[in-house]
């Protein structure tokens, strides 16, 4: 077969694009004026951005005051910052002791460190590192919060707060959720009635109440049935009740995943000889989980932000601490600053992950494209 | 309590289905099924669809269970008993019509998964062979390639290349071209043909008459859950003898 040469003579000239079509041009063209509803859309979302983003930058940094150590130093003008400032270390640790921060501030600084191990592309051993995050860390991390042996000084749960707490009974909730919502959806999928039947009941349970009466069963309830002198700490309840709770809701969105895998992958695994656990475990459980990671995410980022609940039983997580700051005789008012400050600080974490299960989802991608 | 020819007779052959019955709910779907497959013998099974033919073959990797009747594969019985099911299926390899090709793993990885977990072979042995059966797929280049990436008659090729890596001493095939376009029949067949010349005992449910005709030792004709006639393929095709037979072919001939 003849290859033809690319000569433009032979095929005619080649003209350039109008220039409705391409460059800047082109895609305002395209994207904000197409149409007379387009423009009129445009024109009405400058005019919004107009009213509300000038005073926005107005309130929240030119008029703001920045510097300073008590209220005196707030002219009320725009935000003062002043009020984050002074309550920033309860925001962020509630009334853990100030000179022990140091323990918390350790156990940040490994995980971020593991976690950025795992980011490194040419690092070879992050199965190690997976290992020590499920294994080790959380036991470092006990010993470092808790304290009372190797020296460290006991400190209550009860001082636990702030920033911290939340990230504690977050990532335990979270992190302890997936797998127990794995098993409760295979559960509620096997074909052995008992299990099926205990699996339903536990999911209809746990989904029907309001994490609210959850917490305050674990906070209240709970003591009463238990024989005298056994006492578990009220922390440890709280996060038992999130974990429980949200692998409930976590087992509904795996089983969705589970529901989505055609019947011919089941098939095939069995045909080869694979038991049930290597077949859901090698085949079902990694397309399953896949396909519905936007669940999944979502129901950690809303895991994470029902954590604020815990006021209800007397802990002060990051939002806690925020309402105890404004409750303060000597910071009345200062309301917005701080449920703008709380607000940005969820934000962060959540659209952070968020952002993080679009990237796995784009990497599990890979495999499927052509 | 079998006696002793019977037992005899149980465990020489291949597979061995003794007055099989079965329902999917109150729908008789399988009557009477009585069938003895020798080592080495390569059976087609065709028909009318609804006929059971797919029904019968996936109970023998008890894919779908009999009620009523035995069920033997290569001298062990068919029951509930979840350890000698996954000895027999890895005993019995499978190719479907739709593939069914793990998706999230390479050619390779399909290939070797269950050697691995199953077989507990090493990974460097596993991936010897695994290379070996898709040179003899003649497709080794697409090793490293997702089933997304690879036409049809390759998957089906890949399929099969991944049912022999557990070294099965039978090989069922059910409708494997049904799903594939003209072009890429012949491809998929071809390997089947090779198959077959090696000595495979085989069980194909397919319409290929021209693969039939190669390769069979002996066509069943099924027709509503019962096996209207069983014959070599010259006989078949030139002599059906009932009549249900001779309309099926009629209506397939056409073609």
């Amino acid at each position: 077969m003849e290859t033809s040469i690319n000569n433009k003579s032979s095929r005619g000239i080649d003209l350039p694009p109008p220039k409705t079509e391409i460059g800047v041009w082109g895609w305002l063209y395209k994207n904000l004026f197409s149409s007379w509803y387009n423009t009129l859309f445009t024109l009405f979302g400058i005019l919004l951005i107009y009213w509300l983003i000038p005073p926005l930058i107005e309130w929240s940094f030119l008029k703001a005051d920045w510097v300073g150590d008590s209220r005196e130093a707030c002219s009320r003008e725009g935000a003062c910052w002043v009020f984050i400032k002074v309550w920033f270390g309860q925001l962020m640790y509630g009334r853990y002791p100030i000179e022990m921060r140091w323990r918390i501030d350790i156990a940040y600084i490994i995980l971020a460190v593991s976690i950025l191990s795992l980011f490194i592309p040419k690092f070879r051993h992050k199965h190690w590192v997976g290992v020590f995050l499920f294994i080790g860390f959380p036991v470092i991390a006990y010993f470092l919060f808790v304290g009372g042996s190797f020296g460290l000084e006991h400190v209550e749960t009860t001082r636990w707060g702030g920033l911290f707490l939340t990230l504690v009974i977050g990532i335990l909730g979270i992190v302890g959720s997936l797998p127990f919502g794995i098993v409760l959806a295979l559960g509620r999928r096997s074909e052995m009635p008992v299990i099926r039947t205990l699996s339903i009941a536990f999911i209809e349970l746990w989904r029907g109440v309001p994490l609210i009466t959850v917490l305050f069963m674990s906070s209240v309830m709970f003591p009463l049935f238990m024989p005298e002198g056994v006492n578990f700490d009220k922390l440890a309840r709280a996060i038992g009740g999130v974990m429980l709770f949200s692998a409930a809701y976590m087992a509904e969105v795996v089983r969705g995943g589970l529901q989505a895998i055609p019947q011919g992958q089941y098939e095939a695994a069995k045909a080869l000889g694979l038991g049930y656990w290597r077949m859901m475990g090698l085949i079902i459980m990694p397309q399953a989980l896949r396909i519905v990671i936007p669940g999944i995410v979502s129901t950690f980022i809303g895991v994470f932000k029902d954590t604020t609940l815990v006021l209800i039983i007397g802990l002060f997580d990051f939002l806690g601490m925020s309402q105890a700051a404004i409750t303060n005789t000597n910071w009345l008012g200062f309301a917005t600053e701080s449920y703008v400050f709380t607000a940005v600080g969820f934000w962060i974490f959540c659209f952070g992950m968020s952002r993080y299960s679009m990237a796995v989802e784009k990497k599990m991608h890979v495999a499927y494209k052509k | 309590m079998a006696t002793q020819t019977a037992e005899m007779t149980n465990h020489q052959n291949a597979i061995q289905m003794e007055g099989v019955h079965k329902w999917f709910g109150s729908f008789h779907v399988l009557k009477d099924i009585n069938l003895s497959i020798r080592k080495q013998d390569k059976i087609v099974i065709c028909g009318p669809s609804g006929s059971g033919k797919s029904t019968l073959i996936r109970c023998i990797n008890r894919l779908e269970e009999h009620q009523k009747g035995k069920i033997f594969v290569d001298g062990i019985e068919l029951t509930a008993d979840l350890k000698q099911i996954d000895r027999i299926r890895s005993e019995v390899g499978m190719v479907f019509q739709q593939f069914n090709l793990f998706p999230h793993l390479t050619a390779l990885e399909n290939l070797t998964l269950a050697p691995i977990w199953v077989r507990k072979q090493a990974k460097t042995e596993a991936e010897e062979m695994a290379m070996q059966y898709l040179e003899r797929v003649k497709i080794p280049e697409q090793a490293h390639k997702y089933p997304g990436q690879l036409s049809g008659g390759q998957q089906q090729r890949v399929a099969i290349a991944r049912s022999l890596c557990m070294n099965p001493k039978i090989m069922l095939f059910d409708e494997p071209t049904s799903a594939l376009d003209p072009e890429m029949i012949k491809e998929v067949l071809d390997v089947m043909v090779g198959l077959a010349e090696s000595g495979m005992t085989m069980l194909v449910v397919t319409h290929e008459k021209g693969f039939a005709r190669t390769v069979a030792d002996q066509m069943i004709f099924m027709d509503e859950g019962l096996i209207v006639e069983e014959a070599p393929p010259s006989e078949f095709f030139n002599n059906p003898k009932s009549d249900r037979t001779k309309l099926f072919l009629s209506q397939i001939l056409q073609h």
